[in-house]
């Protein structure tokens, strides 16, 4: 992917709706909060447990979308609509999309 | 009820916490209170533990929830008599149309899209409580048997089950021999003869700014002075009385003309100290009073039919009139349930055609 990680209009919008300061808080829980996300995709997989599965795929979704994360929220939507995958690999796609916003939105917090 | 210009209170619900986190401080800015649960069941405990004081407003819901999601928990709602009618705003980002339609049929008040956009977030929220309000409304004014005085004292005080002190007058009132008067006339002619005795009495009662409470059979209760003071309540009370007196005779008149038989009615007054307020349940109340003074009122009225007076009051009652109304003393009577005797009065002068009116 070589688009911004992170849409710079949605996390513009999400300031001026909830102020800077609780952004910028918002952002170090979600920071805090997708990793184990990411762990309980790859646990639920392993379980072969589809509602679990589809219910961390969507709250990564919805996260991803508050703060403009717009790659990350197709690739967690694609992993919520199509159900537990046959192996891992979507989520490793998944992951690395993951490190990308992080990395951007450390950018935006400390801006 | 609440007074929603202040904000009003909501609860949230959904798994996620940067959700819960967002939807809280938009909630906040727009000048809400807010709680907020991790999960539908959470949810319902928290609901129904406030149900009785109806703590919460509106509901902010999350479907896609683990322990127990935003459709169970729409589905328990509907089918819980104290909590069917609070109002309840989806916020989700489930996929598919066919989830937005259930949760419509489910009883959600409206959809909202996460992210959810703060505007129309402040507009739906707008909306949902003005209906709620304009329901509450409605429900109290069919629900509740009342008078428009007892309605408009809700409203203003808030709706509380319970009682307070007060003083004022109480009168019974009744139809003299109205079983013999029953079965001399057809049942239609019955009801229509009720009603017409209910219409008179009940202007000539609120007229003097007394509020009729309870219809019993061909009787009633009025109260002066609750829930509204009112300033002279027992003068207001007797004149209220000497009107219905008039207006029976003038109903009479008409009766006469019709070959019927008259009405005659007693009325018993008193005046004093009572427990006032309203009794029943959260769903269904009426506005009474209780103690001493209602009880004297009700013999009071008995004791019409011995003392062959229309309108008997007892002292205190007496002791607050001016001079222009004709009193006369009847000495003192013993009734039931009081340890002393009472002086009676009889409003009206003495005279054998007053006695034979009766």
């Amino acid at each position: 992917m070589t688009e911004e990680a992170i849409d710079l209009a949605t996390f513009a919008e999400l300031q001026a709706a909830a102020g800077d300061d609780f952004a910028r808080e918002l952002v170090g829980t979600f920071l805090e909060e997708a990793p184990p996300m990411l762990r309980e995709l790859r646990a639920a997989l392993a379980a072969g447990d589809t509602d679990r599965f589809r219910r961390a795929a969507h709250s990564l979704k919805s996260n991803s979308q508050t703060f403009g994360a717009l790659g990350l929220a197709a690739l967690a939507r694609d992993l919520e609509l199509k159900g537990l995958p046959a192996e891992a690999t979507p989520i490793d796609a998944l992951v690395r999309e993951y490190a990308r916003a992080e990395a951007a939105l450390t950018e935006l917090r400390r801006a | 009820m609440h007074d929603l210009r202040g904000g009003a209170r909501l609860l949230v619900v959904d798994d996620n916490k940067v959700n819960r986190l967002l939807l809280t401080r938009s909630l906040e800015l727009q000048g809400h209170s807010v709680a907020c649960a991790e999960n539908g069941r959470v949810a319902l405990d928290m609901l129904r533990a406030a149900a009785s004081a109806q703590a919460f407003d509106l509901l902010l819901l999350d479907m896609e929830m683990p322990e127990m999601n935003g459709f169970q928990v729409l589905e328990l709602l509907t089918a819980d008599r104290a909590l069917r009618d609070l109002p309840v705003i989806v916020t989700s980002s489930l996929e598919g149309i066919a989830n937005v339609v259930r949760c419509i049929e489910l009883g959600a008040e409206d959809y909202l899209s996460k992210p959810v956009n703060p505007v129309l977030l402040k507009a739906r929220i707008g909306a949902s409580l003005e209906k709620k309000r304009l329901r509450d409304q409605q429900k109290e004014l069919v629900r509740r048997f009342a008078t428009s005085e007892v309605a408009q004292d809700m409203q203003q005080s808030g709706f509380a089950l319970g009682g307070r002190r007060v003083t004022g007058a109480v009168m019974f009132a009744d139809i003299r021999d109205f079983t013999a008067l029953v079965e001399s006339q057809p049942p239609e002619e019955t009801i229509e003869l009720l009603n017409t005795w209910y219409t008179l009495m009940f202007d000539a009662i609120s007229g003097h700014g007394g509020v009729v409470n309870q219809m019993i059979g061909d009787g009633l209760m009025a109260i002066f002075g609750a829930p509204l003071p009112l300033p002279d309540h027992s003068t207001a009370a007797v004149r209220a009385a000497l009107d219905m007196i008039e207006m029976i005779e003038l109903l009479n008149d008409d009766r006469k003309a019709a070959g019927k038989a008259e009405l005659r009615i007693g009325i018993g007054i008193a005046t004093g100290e009572m427990v006032a307020g309203y009794t029943g349940t959260q769903q269904r109340a009426t506005y009474t009073c209780i103690g001493d003074t209602v009880n004297l009122a009700s013999r009071l009225e008995a004791h019409t039919k011995i003392a062959r007076r229309a309108i008997l009051i007892d002292s205190a009652t007496r002791a607050s009139l001016g001079s222009d109304v004709a009193v006369t003393a009847l000495g003192t009577v013993a009734f039931r349930g009081k340890a002393a005797e009472v002086e009676v009065y009889a409003v009206g002068r003495d005279s054998p055609a007053a006695r034979e009116r009766m």
